[in-house]
């Protein structure tokens, strides 16, 4: 059985009906991230350890405690500290570092115990490869080297939640986390040929997540269907009182809607979108993006229309402004959360200093990668003083106006429909010289992270030279279940989602 | 944005950056800095700035919670990826004479 190709909603049912075990799934799948290492799509594996939790999920299998993921393996982006295995966010300066305590992601989909009642039962296969503290958009920005894409060794799986995608298409791993500060779940998706959904903010709680942008940050699943990513958010998603912006009413089941019609009065199977209003916006068509690219996205709209939803145009005027106010309020906020890393506590210490000035300068210089450096430094220019309202306030009030004209859109139309990004996935140091090149690759994704909407990925085509192409879908505040709705139906009438890498066997 | 400029938001942000590092990052934060200032043309006068994703939506009430121990000690798991320690105590470089 190939159990890499299976998605997890079928795999839940293999388990339920006693054909697989958990133990199974797990040496399977440890197995082919042994044979797979050359993806580097891993930075932390530990077979004893996932099997002792795929022994336990048995247990709770056979002794009928067993829910929905029970025993299907997952794989965490390193950005979620985990006990057990070391939790370094792809940095030198958490090399090895080992946490005391889970985030609560990992704590929510792991095996339960005394103290997490209502762990998922999910199995941990180990850490994803990232860009380091999920700062780059190609995943070449890890201490320990770049992930490859399995659709091509030569091009980059995306960032940064590379490791996690890269794990998915070449089946190392059914299903894995991942976050998303400004496109870092939705463009590595694309690039992989995977679905990936970012929710709301505060639908997932941050507590245990290694902080980046801490108004932007939130974490979400990435699979091969909608349905399977609905399964895993419904499981990641909760209110944590450890989080303060976790919000109250997080925590439903996000594949409610799946296989319902928009309309519930519609009864014409042939239309399930009917009554569906998708707005394209302009800005997303505009110069910059490659032909394919457009033609493909283009082409899952008319399909869409074919199910019954209606086009309109939309707009999105200040979706170029987004570049930079992204480009100041990321980097602002993680210039603070990068703060902590002094030597003092935990992480790297250097060897040879001579006072604590000293120390925490040696550290920070040894330990931090050159993407890392620069953001902390463009983050403390603009919060210095005499700076501070050209760029920083500047940028949080345009930032009003970004969410103001999504509001403006979705009084028209009730999902907007564009590209995830520019292009497909580019050749290893193609665009790594250049900073500013890589940050304008984000155009597409990063407005709805300054305006805290949920939005996905989902594999819509490839180009000539059979790399995938992925489709963003993008909702109103709360509306993840509406948004797996439409890729569901999407995916029912459509097989992209279900193409393999050919150097994937 | 000058060389003097990048060394001082070096020595804010605890970096050390030699001469040649130094040039490398002023060319670059110039270039990203090009890309920042046409936030400058936007007129945002009278506009409140919007610090957080949730404010947009409603007023964000300070959770609380009630005053009561949750935590137990941790001590010696909290210690284990401390760089340097002695009796349960973080060492540093000696700061006071």
């Amino acid at each position: 059985m190939s159990w890499h190709n299976t998605p997890i909603a079928l795999m839940a049912k293999a388990l339920a009906a006693k054909e697989v075990s958990s133990t199974e799934l797990t040496q399977y799948f440890l197995g082919r991230i042994e044979a797979g290492k050359r993806w580097n799509a891993y930075l932390d594996v530990n077979a004893h350890l996932s099997l002792e939790q795929a022994n336990k999920a048995d247990q709770l299998i056979s002794s009928g405690k067993s829910g929905k993921l029970t025993g299907i393996p997952v794989a965490h982006k390193d950005v979620f500290v985990t006990r057990g295995w070391s939790s370094t966010a792809a940095s030198k300066i958490l090399a090895g570092y080992q946490s005391p305590f889970d985030a609560t992601v990992v704590a929510n989909l792991g095996i339960p115990d005394e103290n997490n009642p209502h762990g998922a039962g999910m199995v941990c296969l180990g850490k994803t490869n990232m860009d380091e503290f999920a700062m780059g958009s190609s995943n070449e920005n890890s201490a320990f080297g770049p992930v490859l894409n399995p659709w091509n060794a030569a091009h980059v799986a995306g960032g940064s939640s590379g490791g996690s995608a890269a794990a998915v298409a070449a089946g190392l791993a059914p299903i894995a986390t991942g976050t998303d500060t400004g496109g870092s779940i939705r463009q590595p998706a694309a690039f992989c040929g995977l679905t990936g959904i970012k929710p709301s903010y505060g639908r997932v709680s941050r507590y245990g997540m290694i902080a980046y942008a801490s108004s932007l940050d939130q974490a979400g699943p990435m699979g091969k269907t909608a349905e399977d990513c609905a399964l895993l958010l419904s499981a990641m998603s909760s209110h944590d009182p450890r989080d303060s912006t976790s919000l109250a009413d997080s925590g439903e089941d996000y594949g409610r809607h799946l296989n319902q019609n928009w309309k519930e009065e519609n009864a014409n199977p042939a239309k399930p979108l009917e009554g569906l209003r998708i707005g394209l916006p302009k800005e997303f068509f505009a110069e910059g993006l490659a032909s394919d690219v457009a033609k493909s996205v283009n082409e899952a709209a008319k399909l869409l229309e074919n199910l019954g939803a209606t086009l309109l145009e939309v707009s999105l005027p200040k979706t170029k402004l987004s570049i930079p106010v992204y480009y100041v309020l990321a980097p602002a906020e993680a210039s603070s959360n990068l703060s902590r890393f002094d030597g003092v506590r935990y992480g790297y210490r250097a060897n040879e200093y001579r006072d604590l000035n000293d120390m925490y300068a040696k550290s920070r210089t040894e330990g931090f990668g050159p993407e890392v450096k620069r953001r902390i430094m463009i983050g403390t220019y603009v919060l210095c003083h005499g700076y501070y309202d050209a760029y920083y306030l500047q940028a949080q009030k345009i930032r009003r106006i970004i969410a103001a004209d999504f509001q403006g859109a979705f009084n028209q139309c009730d999902v907007i429909l564009g590209p995830v990004a520019p292009d497909v996935a580019w050749r290893l140091g193609e665009k790594s010289k250049d900073p500013v090149q890589m940050y304008l690759e984000d155009i597409y994704t990063l407005s709805t992270n300054l305006a805290g909407l949920p939005a996905m990925s989902v594999p819509c085509g490839f180009n000539a030279n059979n790399l995938p192409i992925g489709m963003q879908l993008i909702g109103n505040y709360f509306s993840e279940a509406r948004l797996l709705q439409v890729a569901h139906q999407y995916q029912q009438a459509s097989d992209w989602h279900l193409r393999q890498a050919s150097e994937v066997a | 944005m000058k060389l003097d400029d990048v060394q001082r938001i070096a020595h804010l942000s605890r970096l050390e950056l030699n001469q040649a590092e130094a040039e490398a990052v002023l060319s670059q934060l110039q270039a990203i800095f090009s890309l920042v200032e046409e936030m400058q043309a936007f007129d945002t006068t009278g506009l409140e700035p919007l610090a957080h994703p949730i404010l947009f939506l409603r007023d964000l009430a300070q959770p609380m919670r009630v005053d009561q121990v949750t935590e137990s000690d941790n001590r010696a798991e909290n210690m284990k990826s401390a760089p340097a320690q002695h009796d349960g105590y973080f060492l540093v470089p000696k700061v006071i004479e």
